[in-house]
């Protein structure tokens, strides 16, 4: 962890120097100081947390919808086999279109506005989470699926005593992905769809009044949320998972 | 209250690779209520395939495997079986796998507690009903698995090598066990062994089978009463015949192999 720092650092130092010894010129790149301090004012002035905030709370709606809707499209796909065969050609189908492709689609459903977005990072979360779910569930053991035949489990128990916890890692894995690929998708349609407040709309905003440490500044949030959300993920796997040879 | 176990003319044939291959043919046997039946044979003559019928685990056979007269049409919870392999759950406690058998079991919260820990005890494992499989040697895992076989008490009791992996001292302790619950509880037993020592002592009834396909060869009736004696001279040579006959069919099946040439090697007895 303390190791990972020393890049980041590093390259933080170089942007400062790049930029004050002339290396690139401040106004395309500016130092790494004047972002943070550009971070401070608008800390203070421009309501950063609450953008913030606004991104966030967009990313977690989304987010949640489509993981639960992907929990459960995964695990019908990965235990009925008829609704794998209904419904798992067309799935597959639609999962290998780009996800920004069904932008103008869902704007025309559902407008530009707050439900749209969530939408649509709904979509982003769904597809990770229906692949491992699908996946983990189909690879439950054989053998003790047969010990819940003697034990006369019923459908229930099945799916709570061996296919879940059979799942689970593969499950995580998919959240975690999903995790990924819905803040990716919350800066997408902050910035295809810019109304309403969210960091996205802070970088477009730094784009057009042409303020690179805007710009920068949402570029920097964005990628410490991300990293932030990831690393939150992987420790939150390792602890469900602690059953396996720790 | 226990019922009779009537196995007629079951024939039970795998297709692998496109290939019939027959397991069990022509298998006919009668376990009588409270019975403890030993089952021998060759690895591969079909044993375990013959315990996944009687437990229901597979109804695609031929003949007819019937409880007082009913046809076994799929598990239930009077037939319990503990497989070759442990089959433990990994992401379960032991205490929960062991609880696992009782889940469907008409008991209150309590009283399945109680069983739960009673077994765990039975089998050496109290201190242990937090660990998970991981953190169990093999044969640990192995008498989890027979704690969850027993703690539900069937009527019927499958077990395929349950103490294969155990050290002598605990294996003959789980045997005395496993007769003591047996004899107190007429639970009719099935258990398959490859060791003849351990079939002589605690069957009523010892039978042989022979490979390719695989079928009851021999029939040896145990008639002394319980509780035995490991030394008994009586048990010593119903072992010996057991062990004589065992070789008559390994070498019976092992005949064609014979006709080749033979160099000085291999001229040895297989069995030393
Ligand atoms: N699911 C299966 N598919 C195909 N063939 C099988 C299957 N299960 C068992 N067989 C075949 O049936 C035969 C008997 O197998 P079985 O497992 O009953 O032997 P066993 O007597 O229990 O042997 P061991 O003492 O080694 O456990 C073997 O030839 C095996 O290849
Ligand atoms: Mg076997």
């Amino acid at each position: 962890m303390r190791r990972g720092l020393t890049l980041p650092l590093i390259l933080l130092l170089a942007w400062e120097l790049a930029s004050r010894l002339g290396l690139a010129d401040p106004r395309i790149l500016p130092p790494a100081s004047q972002v943070l301090l550009r971070g401070w004012a608008a800390f203070w002035n421009d309501d950063l947390l609450g953008n913030l905030l606004a991104s966030l709370t967009r990313d977690l709606a989304g987010f949640s919808l489509g993981t639960l809707a992907g929990l459960c499209f995964g695990t019908l796909l990965g235990l009925s086999r008829l609704g794998d065969r209904l419904l798992g050609p067309s799935f597959h189908g639609l999962k290998q279109i780009a996800i920004f492709a069904w932008i103008p689609l869902i704007s025309m459903w559902f407008g530009i506005g707050e439900l749209a977005k969530i939408v649509f990072i709904a979509i982003a979360a769904f597809v990770p989470v229906v692949l491992n779910t699908e996946e983990g569930m189909r690879g439950a053991s054989r053998q003790l699926i047969e010990v819940g035949r003697v034990l006369t489990f019923n459908r229930r128990q099945r799916l709570t005593r061996i296919f879940l916890p059979s799942a689970l890692p593969a499950i995580l894995t998919g959240i975690q992905l999903a995790l990924m690929a819905s803040w990716l998708a919350t800066i997408g349609t902050e910035y295809f769809m810019t109304v309403g407040p969210g960091i996205g709309g802070l970088i477009i905003e730094g784009r057009e009044r042409f303020e690179m440490d805007q710009v920068m500044l949402g570029i920097l949030i964005l990628g410490v949320v991300g990293f932030a959300l990831n690393a939150v993920a992987g420790h939150l796997g390792r602890v469900l998972t602690r059953y396996e040879t720790a | 209250m226990a019922a009779t176990l009537d196995i007629k003319g079951v024939e039970k044939t795998f297709s692998i690779d496109g290939r019939a291959v027959p397991a069990l043919a022509g298998v006919d046997l009668k376990v009588e209520p409270g019975e403890f039946l030993t089952v021998l044979g060759a690895s591969g003559c079909g044993k375990s395939t013959l315990l996944r019928l009687i437990a229901g685990l597979d109804t695609s056979y031929e003949g007819s495997i019937s409880l007082d007269g009913q046809r076994i049409r799929g598990p239930s919870l009077d037939r319990g079986i503990v497989f070759q392999e442990p089959r433990l759950f990994p992401w379960l406690t032991a205490a929960r796998n062991v609880a696992l058998a009782l889940e469907n079991a008409p008991l209150a919260r309590e009283a399945k507690r109680r069983a739960v820990d009673e077994h765990l005890a039975l089998v050496g494992l109290s201190s242990f009903g937090n660990a998970y499989p991981h953190q169990l040697s093999g044969g640990m895992a192995q008498r989890v698995a027979i704690a969850r076989g027993l703690v539900n008490r069937p009527e019927i009791l499958l077990l395929d090598e349950p103490f294969g992996a155990l050290d002598a001292l605990t294996r003959a302790h789980l045997q005395d066990e496993l007769q003591r619950i047996q004899q107190d509880e007429q639970i009719t037993t099935v258990l398959v062994t490859h060791d003849v020592e351990e079939a002589v002592y605690l069957g009523d009834r010892v039978i042989v089978m022979a490979p390719r396909p695989g079928r009851v060869a021999h029939v040896f009736d145990i008639d002394l009463p319980r509780p035995r004696r490991r030394t008994d001279d009586r048990l010593v040579q119903q072992r010996a015949r057991i062990l004589e006959t065992l070789e008559e069919i390994s070498g019976e099946s092992a005949r064609p192999l014979a006709t080749q040439p033979v160099g000085p090697l291999e001229a040895r007895p297989a069995l030393a």
